[in-house]
């Protein structure tokens, strides 16, 4: 990978760090997940328990989510996970998603795309969206490993791991490096697991979930442990990558929200700034 | 042979990307109730149907189990038991009278007693069926090969798609629009698993499960292999059946390439 360009303007040392590419496929991705995210919990409002193996067994779910009547009439929301049973009224279970009274759905309104139940509709939201992450992740690997930013700025190397514990220790006092034009090491690691590691596996497990493709290669099928296993595993990936989301947010915002954000807008991102002098 | 959903095209998916940016913000219903945003996002199905026949084959047969992997919870969704007239005689005398026709656009449209579809072409078959809500479960299925009996009847050159007609009403309509139909393209309706089961798990195809006979497709959801089947048609197009989607479940909005 070629060092960054470099310029200063008013003070600010700024590096050209995201090339246009590399943002545009950045916010393509953001609203793919999001859109992927809020049809996934429609598809599985439709059936919200989860299996091992290749098929349902329905009274031995590993996790479920449902409404039971209370003595007084009202909803409960419930789930229960590996046995151990916990109340989500108003949220998971039972919410009341725009109307007066609790009604039984696993995941709210809010958090569902159609925000009322409509199985074919998240359906069609999630494998338009689907093919759109999909195209524009082969966009930005084919760019990423031809320009030398995957083994430049991504991939951790030796170095970078033996610094590792020195980098935790920094992240625990909120301490970051800002005059760094690349990524620190849990960064790399970071990235690395969502490129390589979770979306990966979204895409796989979501395949493996299509009759027709199963049918094909059954391979992968017996590689996660079949179907309905396939389908736990995308849901848990799907929940790696809203918790990647959440850190990154949370380090954006503290690192400098503006700089980071206008480096994933114009491309630039300032590194140092000059101390005024008296 | 080959049928045609929705094509995808550049300016389509281009377009329905644009169209829905923002939508994401899930109190924008107006974009999620749009008919133009939806019929962009049907550009998907198109995408997946035909990437899918290309990349995966007409012929792949889906996967076989033994029969220690059957489900002794397999469920049954949709009607369970249609609650027409002529549908309970049928039950009462066990299909005695009961006649699968074979018509519309065939050289020799067929009449077929339950007994005449045991003598016909069987094939059995332990697989795994999976429902579009998300579940899955495993059963053994003994059934008539579609493929010999359209070869029976003639399938005249102009057929494009099987369509199956059922005893079930799921919608109370005055136009018939709510009983349940289902519709197959050619090559679906010669694969190797496609078969008109009248057994289920060694015993006679039960009520809930759709007696007398019920399609298999292997490589497609649940909602495709129609229940109650009473009569099939070839035809050349499904404007004109139902609401003109191609199946009961497709009218209310779900995809008529069910392959994911």
């Amino acid at each position: 990978m070629k060092p960054f360009k470099e310029r200063t303007r008013r003070g600010a040392t700024a590096v050209y760090r995201h090339p246009v590419l590399v943002r545009a496929t950045h916010w393509v991705n953001a609203l793919c997940l999001l859109v992927l995210l809020l049809s996934g919990l429609q598809i599985l409002n439709a059936h919200p328990a989860f299996y091992w193996g290749e098929v349902a067994r329905f009274a031995h779910p590993i996790a479920a989510i449902d409404a039971v009547p209370r003595a007084d009439g009202e909803l409960r929301g419930r789930m229960t996970v590996a046995g151990a049973t916990f109340d989500t009224t108003g949220v998971l279970g039972a919410s009341k998603s725009g109307g007066e009274q609790l009604q039984a759905r696993a995941f709210p309104s809010w958090l569902t795309l159609p925000g009322y139940l409509d199985l074919g509709a998240g359906r069609r939201w999630h494998f338009f969206f689907a093919w759109a992450l999909v195209i524009n992740g082969l966009i930005y690997a084919a760019f990423a490993l031809a320009s030398g930013r995957i083994r430049g700025l991504i991939w951790p190397s030796l170095g970078d791991l033996r610094g590792i514990v020195r980098d935790i220790w920094d992240h625990l006092r909120l301490r970051f490096a800002h005059g760094d034009a690349g990524y620190n090491v849990l960064q790399k690691l970071a990235y690395a697991a969502v490129i390589f590691g979770l979306l990966p596996l979204m895409l796989l497990t979501g395949l493996v979930m299509s009759p027709a493709v199963y049918a094909r290669l059954p391979i992968l099928g017996d590689l996660l442990g079949g179907r309905q296993s396939a389908r736990t595993l995308h849901f848990l990936a799907a929940s790696g990558l809203v918790s990647f989301v959440v850190v990154h947010l949370a380090m954006v915002v503290a690192a400098g929200p503006v700089n980071e954000i206008r480096s994933m807008i114009t491309g630039w991102f300032v590194i140092r700034r000059e101390k005024k002098t008296p | 042979m080959s049928a045609k959903p929705p094509i995808a095209t550049r300016r389509g998916l281009l377009g329905a990307a644009l169209g829905a940016t923002g939508a994401g913000l899930a109190g924008c219903e107006r974009l999620a109730t749009s008919p133009a945003v939806n019929q962009r996002l049907n550009a998907a199905e198109g995408l997946t149907f035909h990437v899918q026949r290309l990349l995966l084959g007409r012929d792949a047969l889906a996967r076989e189990y033994p029969a220690s992997a059957i489900s002794p919870d397999f469920r049954a969704n949709g009607t369970v038991n249609p609650d027409s007239e002529d549908y309970q005689a049928h039950v009462a005398t066990g299909f005695k009278d009961w006649r699968l026709e074979i018509g519309g656009l065939v050289e020799r449209p067929l009449q077929l007693s339950l007994d005449d579809l045991r003598q016909a072409p069987a094939r059995t078959q332990i697989t795994r069926h999976d429902c579009v809500e998300g579940w899955s479960s495993i059963g053994k299925w003994r059934g008539a090969r579609l493929a010999p009996l359209l070869a029976r009847a003639g399938v005249k050159p102009q057929a494009r798609y099987v369509a199956f007609f059922c005893a079930d009403t799921l919608e109370l309509t005055l136009d018939g629009t709510g009983d349940y139909y289902e519709t197959i393209d050619l090559a679906d309706a010669h694969h190797a698993q496609t078969i008109l089961a009248y057994e289920m798990n060694d015993r006679p195809l039960p009520v809930a499960h759709g007696a007398p006979i019920r399609l298999r497709l292997e490589r497609q959801l649940g909602y495709k292999m129609a229940k109650y089947v009473m009569r099939i048609a070839l035809i050349e197009n499904f404007a004109d059946l139902g609401q003109g989607k191609g199946g009961y479940w497709e009218d209310r909005g779900y995809q008529w390439y069910a392959g994911i």
